[in-house]
């Protein structure tokens, strides 16, 4: 490299490139993020990153060495400025032995990337052993999800509570178009099928709660069809089994807002809720909206994505269309009122 | 631009059967079409650069982004693709034109009749909206009532047909048409993609066309093939789709490979490394792209042994894939390297496309793949590889094949301010993706919810995307200043060694007057590696074949039965059926040459 | 034509044909594929094994392949220079498409009355899409056979026709093939 192909040569720029690669590698760093397949919480989910390290680390191998070689030979036979015509390079057709090596050096690193993968899906793919599993049957609908337990008699809806430690058997399947049952923290993703049963478990590690998300497009609402599950202790998960397993506990007479809970009750009888809705001891059990019976004890509202307030309990039911695009439940044209004391109830719903 | 080949009015346009116009028509729509593709881009990266963002409604979304990709893939690269086929194959092979002239002007009219329907869906209650899949059973009239999806199931079906009429046309030409000498494996590289490309895709395509009929019979005849109440299977569309979609994807990249396989020899001064390993790993991936479709289907729940084989035959096609990568290198140690703006873009190729194909390599570990796959991970994915692949390789071969196409020289500085900006803003939209789906955040969303993480990295995005927008415009300017100034490019401005390079910038309109005998791989290169034959009137001027109407008459049968089918109005598609026979008949009756 | 003499040999438009029907494989290739995955997932009859009739599908499968052999021979006429050789057997070759499609009209008429409409069920949707499209191809090579049976009578086939009538009945045989396969798997199989 001599200085008359320096005036040409693009040192600023390449410090330039330097630091925006650094940048762009370093910004997928730190910071919370809580829905983020790379803070694993469970053994499973673990192992699926250890796996994507695995394979990660042997990726940057291989693309700093192909990548070097790229720019070693560009760095190195570019042609100077003075074009001399005279000089042509030595054609070289190939070399049978050089194109045999470097044909089996990739399969040999993809061989090492085969096997821990093979290993993992007879474990990821085939059902849970544990006999101790908890089962619970996830039905998604446009667009929130449906949970039940077989074995507790609970029906509930978009957010769902798991004792920790146990080992959680989910059974998959949809009620109308395909969807993806994802909570990064915990598992890998599975679709949820019409017409098919799909099996996904874990079991979570540590007590908290871990968000998720529909990732199969299913329309309108797609974006904002989230679910959220909560991990208790034992003995937690025990008593909101109880809880969930009885109708929810009228307010008491002295409370404030008992009356116009009650009235609230009076307007979901009337006003065509109980068409969609249940509510655990009460003539409302409706299956194709979500199960309401202890709405009020939940985080969030319209499948994650509104905080459980009274505030936003009433905006959504003065549009729920405007919160969710497309939603399958209509504006009821409630008055201001009614939609008062409906929020009241529900909000009692605990 | 002032030369004989491209001089007349729109009817000589509309008429004509030459390849290298018909090449330049499909190089124009493309442009349009990727304009129309990136304006949905730039709109969707808008809307996302912040959280819950009320710029643009889900609905609109909905369709923004099922045209895009729509778009890109089959109003942008496939057709960018048939340019370069139309354009070079005959020149490349030593023939006049290709096999069947007027077959060719059909598959130009009636992919850009099928552009122009799909996208006047916007116009006639909105575009489809159902993803660039289609997923049933989204797709069914319960869930998406309307005729957005008719219009996309009748666009693509009349795209195929354009696909398929082409892709047969150039295997004759390839096979049939070879100046004497010519072998199979003396043909330049880019003719050797073309050909396997072609196979692909009149194997590809007929898979789809059933799916996509069958669709159009659940929504407007009421069959149950995709309802699962009836005992069907939604299983199926995706089967269906994927059997056609991963070759879709080798059909979108080896014409790429085929490219980048010319231009690096070319601007390196020295021949192809291990030409032989290349074109048969070039088959080997056609047919291995058959066998690894469910690879897409990872997290339905297909089951361990679908899983494993599918993973397996994911990881092998790996090897050819990247094999060729070594042979660039390889090709270009030792050489002279002259870096021109197609080199540069060739390097970008290189560089894009083994990020690209390194996380490709992770998808194709299912229990990875459970984490990546619907997420940003894969946008980032077949964004390296589609456009860090495909498209830099295209532009590398637009700047490298454009003087030849128009006679004038591009601009050097422009091509370089084009590269740099595409390739950092390239990345700068595309990288942060990486981790965004790494991190939760699913694709086809219309927006997302503050406080997960996501906002910085989806804004960065968003500026790389209005910057790599923008880079489009210098090529364009760089285009249009060459028609108007640029410098003459001569025969062969690269020194290149292929028999294009023989004749005049652009070639006449019937290409070479001698036929010419070949003698070598690499023709121009080599010591009597070609014999050419007199271009002067020694020889007399070849008769070739005449303008004809009735191309784009056929193919105007297919676009009104579709509008008919659309509307549900039979005495309309009865009358596209008629003008198609008639067409037929018309053509049938036409000699070739009058 | 100005161009050379083909590089192998063979006629652009054979070349061709074969390149489309190997295309043609796998268009029916998936329907087929198809119709064996929803074998027995039909959820209401009437099913297959309710109304197929062989015995009548073994006649008109005969009369198919029967024309196959008639295209043999109208083929051996033309390239002979026998006019009127090829003017009979052409038109025979048409003539048993034509039955062998009125064949499949009474059979489609028969399962229809029976309460097999198109939107009935599975085995509906997959038996008319699959013979359906195989019929569609019959009457197309019906119809592009008595175009060229017309040109022959009018004089004007031209010089080339033992190429077109050669590159017909590639298509023709193909179509004969097909249904050998279809009346194996939807027939035989029930």
């Amino acid at each position: 490299m001599n200085e008359a192909s320096r005036g040409r040569c693009t040192v600023p720029w390449r410090n330039l490139f330097a630091i925006l690669v650094v940048a762009l590698i370093a910004a997928g760093c730190g910071g919370p993020y809580a829905q983020s397949a790379m803070q694993p919480a469970s053994e499973i989910a673990q192992r699926l990153q250890d796996l994507f390290e695995t394979i990660f680390w042997w990726a940057v191998a291989v693309f700093v060495i192909v990548q070097g070689a790229l720019v070693v030979t560009v760095l190195k036979f570019r042609a100077g400025r003075r074009q001399d015509a005279v000089h042509s390079p030595k054609h070289v057709h190939g070399n049978t032995l050089v194109e045999l090596a470097w044909t089996l050096a990739p399969a040999v690193v993809l061989v090492i990337i085969a096997v821990p993968t093979i290993s993992t899906i007879w474990e990821v793919d085939l059902p849970t052993t544990d006999p101790d599993a908890l089962v619970i049957e996830v039905v998604g609908h446009q667009w929130w999800w449906e949970f039940r337990y077989p074995e507790l008699d609970i029906v509930t809806a978009n957010e769902f509570h798991i004792p920790q430690g146990r080992m959680i058997d989910l059974r998959l399947t949809s009620a109308d178009v395909i969807h993806s049952f994802w909570i990064p923290r915990l598992a890998g993703k599975r679709d949820v099928v019409p017409g098919r049963e799909n099996i996904l478990w874990f079991a979570a590690d540590s007590v908290g709660i871990f968000i998720g998300q529909c990732a199969e497009f299913c329309g309108l609402s797609h974006a904002l069809m989230k679910l959220e599950v909560v991990v208790d202790a034992p003995a937690e998960f025990a008593s909101w089994a109880r809880r969930q397993g009885r109708p929810a506990e009228s307010l008491d007479e002295g409370d404030p807002l008992a009356a116009l809970a009650a009235e609230g009750k009076d307007v979901m009888m009337r006003a065509g809720c109980i068409a969609c809705h249940r509510i655990d001891g009460t003539p409302a059990q409706g299956v194709l909206g979500p199960d309401l019976s202890h709405v009020g004890s939940r985080r969030t509202i319209a499948a994650g994505i509104l905080e459980n307030t009274p505030e936003n309990v009433e905006r959504w039911l003065r549009n729920p269309g405007a919160v969710k695009p497309g939603a399958l439940m209509p504006d009821l044209q409630l008055t201001e009122e009614d939609v008062r004391s409906l929020t009241a109830y529900l909000s009692s719903l605990k | 631009m002032s030369h004989s080949i491209y001089e007349g009015g729109l009817r000589s346009w509309i008429t004509t059967v030459d390849h290298k116009r018909i090449g330049v028509m499909y190089f124009v729509a493309a442009g349009v079409f990727f304009f129309i593709g990136g304006v949905e881009a730039l709109l969707i990266r808008l809307q996302l650069g912040s959280p819950e963002s009320t710029l643009i409604s889900s609905d609109l979304y909905s369709q923004l982004f099922t045209m895009h990709g729509t778009t890109m893939v089959f109003l942008v690269v496939m057709p960018l693709g048939s340019a370069f086929f139309n354009f070079l194959i005959p020149l490349q092979i030593g023939a006049r034109d290709v096999a069947f002239p007027r077959l060719n002007a059909f598959s130009f009219w009636i992919f850009l009749f099928a552009g122009l329907f799909l996208n006047s869906s916007f116009l006639f209650g909105g575009a489809p909206d159902a993803g660039w899949f289609g997923y049933a059973n989204l797709t069914s009239t319960q869930y998406s009532a309307g005729i957005r999806i008719d219009f996309w199931v009748l666009g693509l079906s009349l795209l195929g047909v354009s696909s398929i009429a082409s892709a047969l046309n150039f295997i004759v030409t390839i096979i049939n048409l070879r100046a004497p000498g010519m072998r199979l494996m003396r043909m330049p590289p880019f003719t050797w993609m073309t050909l396997i490309t072609s196979f692909l895709m009149i194997l590809a395509f007929p898979t789809i066309t059933i799916g996509l009929v069958m669709l159009l019979f659940d929504r407007n005849f009421g069959t149950n093939f995709f309802n699962p109440a009836a005992g069907g299977d939604v299983l199926l569309w995706q089967h269906l789709f994927w059997i056609f979609g991963h070759p879709e994807v080798y059909i979108l990249i080896l014409p790429a490979f085929g490219v980048i396989s010319e231009v690096i020899p070319t601007f390196s001064r020295k021949t192809l490394y291990g030409y032989p390993f290349i074109i048969y790993s070039g088959i080997l991936i056609a047919f291995l792209g058959f066998g690894v479709w469910a690879h897409h289907m990872f997290a339905v729940g297909l089951g361990p042994i679908a899983n494993s084989v599918f993973s397996a035959a994911t990881m092998l096609i790996a090897i050819p894939t990247g094999v060729k990568i070594f042979n660039w290198i390889a090709t270009m140690w030792g050489g002279r390297l002259r870096l021109d703006t197609p080199l540069y873009f060739a390097i970008g190729f290189i560089t894009l496309f083994i990020i690209g194909g390194l996380s490709g390599v992770m998808h194709s570990s299912p229990p990875t793949d459970l984490q990546q796959t619907d997420t940003y991970f894969v946008v980032a994915h077949f964004h390296y590889v589609l456009f860090g692949g495909t498209v830099f390789a295209l532009f590398a071969g637009l700047y490298y094949w454009i003087p030849k196409v128009t006679g004038r020289l591009l601009h050097e500085g422009l091509g370089k301010l084009h590269f740099w900006m595409m390739f950092i803003s390239f990345n700068v939209t595309f990288f942060p993706m990486h981790y965004l789906g790494m991190h939760g955040m699913p694709r086809r969303t219309f927006t997302y919810l503050p406080g997960l993480g996501f906002d910085l990295m989806n804004l960065v995005s968003t500026a790389g995307s209005l910057v790599l927008g923008a880079s489009m415009l210098v090529f364009v300017w760089n285009l249009m200043r060459s028609l108007r100034r640029g410098p003459p490019a001569g025969r062969n401005p690269w020194g290149a060694a292929t028999l294009e390079w023989t004749l005049t910038s652009p070639p006449p309109h019937y290409n070479f007057r001698t036929i010419p005998e070949v003698r070598a791989r690499d023709p121009l290169w080599r010591e009597d590696g070609v014999e050419l034959g007199p271009e002067d009137s020694t020889v007399p001027e070849p008769v070739m074949p005449s303008p004809s109407a009735w191309p784009i008459m056929l193919a105007l049968g297919p676009v009104i039965a579709a509008t008919g089918t659309l509307v549900s109005s039979l005495p309309m598609a009865l009358a596209g059926l008629a003008v198609l026979v008639a067409s037929i008949y018309g053509w049938a009756f036409q000699p070739l040459e009058r | 034509m100005d161009m050379h003499p083909t590089t192998t040999g063979v006629p652009n438009r054979k070349v061709l044909m074969w390149t489309f029907i190997g295309s043609e494989c796998m268009l029916f290739g998936t329907l087929i594929a198809s119709y064996l995955a929803y074998r027995g997932r039909s959820v209401v009859g009437p099913y297959p094994e309710e109304l197929v009739n062989i015995p009548f599908i073994t006649v008109t499968t005969f009369v198919l392949l029967m024309s196959s052999l008639a295209m043999v021979l109208a083929l051996s006429a033309v390239q002979r220079g026998d006019r009127r050789g090829t003017i009979i057997w052409l038109a025979a070759t048409a003539v048993l498409g034509l039955i062998f499609l009125g064949g499949q009209y009474l059979e489609f008429s028969h399962f229809v009355h029976e309460g097999l409409g198109l939107s009935r069920n599975l085995f509906s949707a997959t038996f008319y899409l699959l013979t359906g499209t195989h019929g569609a191809h019959v009457l197309i090579g019906v119809i592009w056979l008595s175009s060229l049976l017309g040109m022959e009578l009018r004089g004007n086939l031209g010089a080339e026709k033992a190429e077109i009538v050669e590159v017909a009945g590639l298509y023709w045989h193909f179509v004969d093939v097909v249904w050998i396969v279809l009346f194996t798997v939807i027939y035989l199989l029930v």
